[in-house]
């Protein structure tokens, strides 16, 4: 419980993951005031990792990805503005305005709107183009799948892999066309990448690494997508996964400091008294790894959630630092992928279980003499172990050592 | 307190493992495998933590 004084309405705004870790954040920790939550989409908030997999292959229907049951959205007490965007917020009146013009009065606020599917030119006057990020949109693509034959998936980044296997599961020619040399090369170094490649390759899903989209092709509706060098893959379905922007539009004049994502401190709260932010849109220093970051994954979006709401009910003197080792995975084909901590390509890698031929390994990432980072194909027991020698700042050295004695 | 696990929803994350390890085992098989499935009051805390953070929110816990 907390002890400060608890606000009298807080409103969360972005219904998702991170929105209502937040809100069921605030019951725990006894707060009894109003709570009102607004999510531009219209249904109650539900687990989006399955619409890239499970739902798109049609295994399952929405009804499985709800998040909670009815009963315990009653019991959080909850007034749901839904299907309702926020178009602005006053900091100094404390007030959020939504798209009907309605300020809605705050003393606590959390941003959780999330990011949004970045677009490409050229995409929104042809039929049969897709992004993928809400259920409405999954639904869209998935009954194209039911027709199609010939899939083109444009990025080859965790959404667009977990598209592309859904869509060879489902028994259709997939293409991927990846701009970079090799796939998640931004982020991780490129053997890892590889190992992702290889997933599909073995699949025989046509990958194409190093090669950019000049346009697509047809009249009305998709026909193909047109590469750099003017060459042509044929696709009655176009998937684009580039990545996705944080949805601060909607703060642009309040004057919160905005880049790439809200700017928050190390205890998720904003430069706004009463607001902090949680999930895909906040920006924060973690001081564990010694950097700023924002990161998109579910299971941030439910610590982060926590940590925001649990930051609003505390006093300036009670604030904590939020600290999280990083975790996300992805499941594709039989392989599932889990990655904890921090990677980037430059990063020293050591794989010190199993072997990426067989597809089945974990490898560790070192910078500056530390463990950064663990990835695991296939190897769940094995990843999760090292969760706690990164938060304790494992040397890597201790790291493989450890490694070599389990 | 029970344990419950919808298996048709576990992917072998591990994540509850890492919380409640008494509870919870994936093994070199990565199937998951529930170690006690009725834990005693005291560890009520991690388990409601497990459910929380499961990423396919695949565990619940029956009051019978």
């Amino acid at each position: 419980m907390a002890s400060a004084a608890p606000p009298g309405r807080v409103v969360v705004v972005g219904a998702s993951l991170a929105g209502l870790s937040a809100l069921e954040t605030l019951r725990q920790e006894g707060f009894e005031g109003e709570l009102i939550a607004v999510g531009a989409e219209t249904t109650l908030p539900y687990d989006r990792p399955p619409l890239s997999k499970q739902v798109l292959q049609g295994h399952w229907e929405p009804d499985k990805i709800v998040l909670r049951e009815p009963g315990q959205y009653d019991a959080l007490g909850v007034t749901w503005h839904l299907g309702r965007r926020a178009t602005g917020l006053d900091v100094s009146a404390r007030t959020v305005t939504l798209d009907d013009g309605e300020p809605l009065a705050y003393d606590g606020l959390v941003i959780a709107t999330g990011a949004t599917p970045r677009r490409m030119p050229g995409t929104s006057e042809l039929a049969g183009i897709h992004v993928l990020r809400t259920l409405d949109e999954c639904l869209a693509l998935r009954q194209e799948l039911e027709s199609a034959s010939r899939v083109c998936v444009v990025g080859a980044g965790f959404i667009g892999a977990e598209v592309a296997a859904s869509a060879r599961v489902r028994g259709l020619d997939v293409t991927v066309l990846e701009a970079l040399p090799s796939p998640l090369a931004r982020a991780f170094p490129a053997e890892m990448g590889a190992a992702c490649a290889a997933l599909h390759l073995d699949q025989g899903v046509d990958l194409r690494c190093g090669v950019t989209v000049a346009g697509f092709e047809g009249e009305g509706r998709v026909s193909g997508v047109r590469l750099g060098d003017g060459s042509v893959v044929e696709a009655d379905v176009v998937v684009v996964g580039i990545g996705v922007v944080p949805e601060t539009g909607w703060l642009e004049s309040s004057g919160l400091p905005l880049e790439n994502g809200v700017v928050c401190d190390s205890t998720c709260a904003t430069a706004a008294p009463g607001v902090v932010a949680a999930g895909d849109i906040a920006r924060w220093p973690n001081n564990l790894f010694g950097e700023t970051m924002r990161v998109e994954h579910w299971s941030n979006a439910v610590e982060q959630g926590t940590a925001a709401a649990k930051r609003l009910l505390a006093g300036p003197g009670d604030a904590v630092d939020f600290t999280p080792v990083p975790y996300f995975w992805s499941d594709q084909y039989d392989a599932k992928i889990q990655f904890l901590g921090r990677c980037c390509p430059t990063d020293e890698v050591r794989i010190v279980d199993g072997s990426i031929e067989e597809r089945r390994f974990v490898a560790l990432f070192g910078r500056d003499g530390r463990l950064f980072g663990a990835l695991a194909f296939n190897r769940p027991r094995l990843l999760m172990a090292y969760r706690k020698l990164l938060a304790a700042k494992t040397s890597f050295e201790d790291a493989v050592a450890h490694a070599q004695g389990s | 307190m029970r344990v419950v696990v919808d298996f048709d929803r576990c992917q072998s994350n591990a994540v509850c493992m890492d919380v409640a390890p008494e509870i919870f085992e994936v093994r070199d098989d990565n199937f998951l495998y529930i170690l006690d499935e009725k834990p005693s009051e005291a560890l009520r805390p991690k388990v409601e933590e497990a459910v929380r953070r499961c990423p396919t929110q695949a565990i619940s816990i029956a009051e019978d």
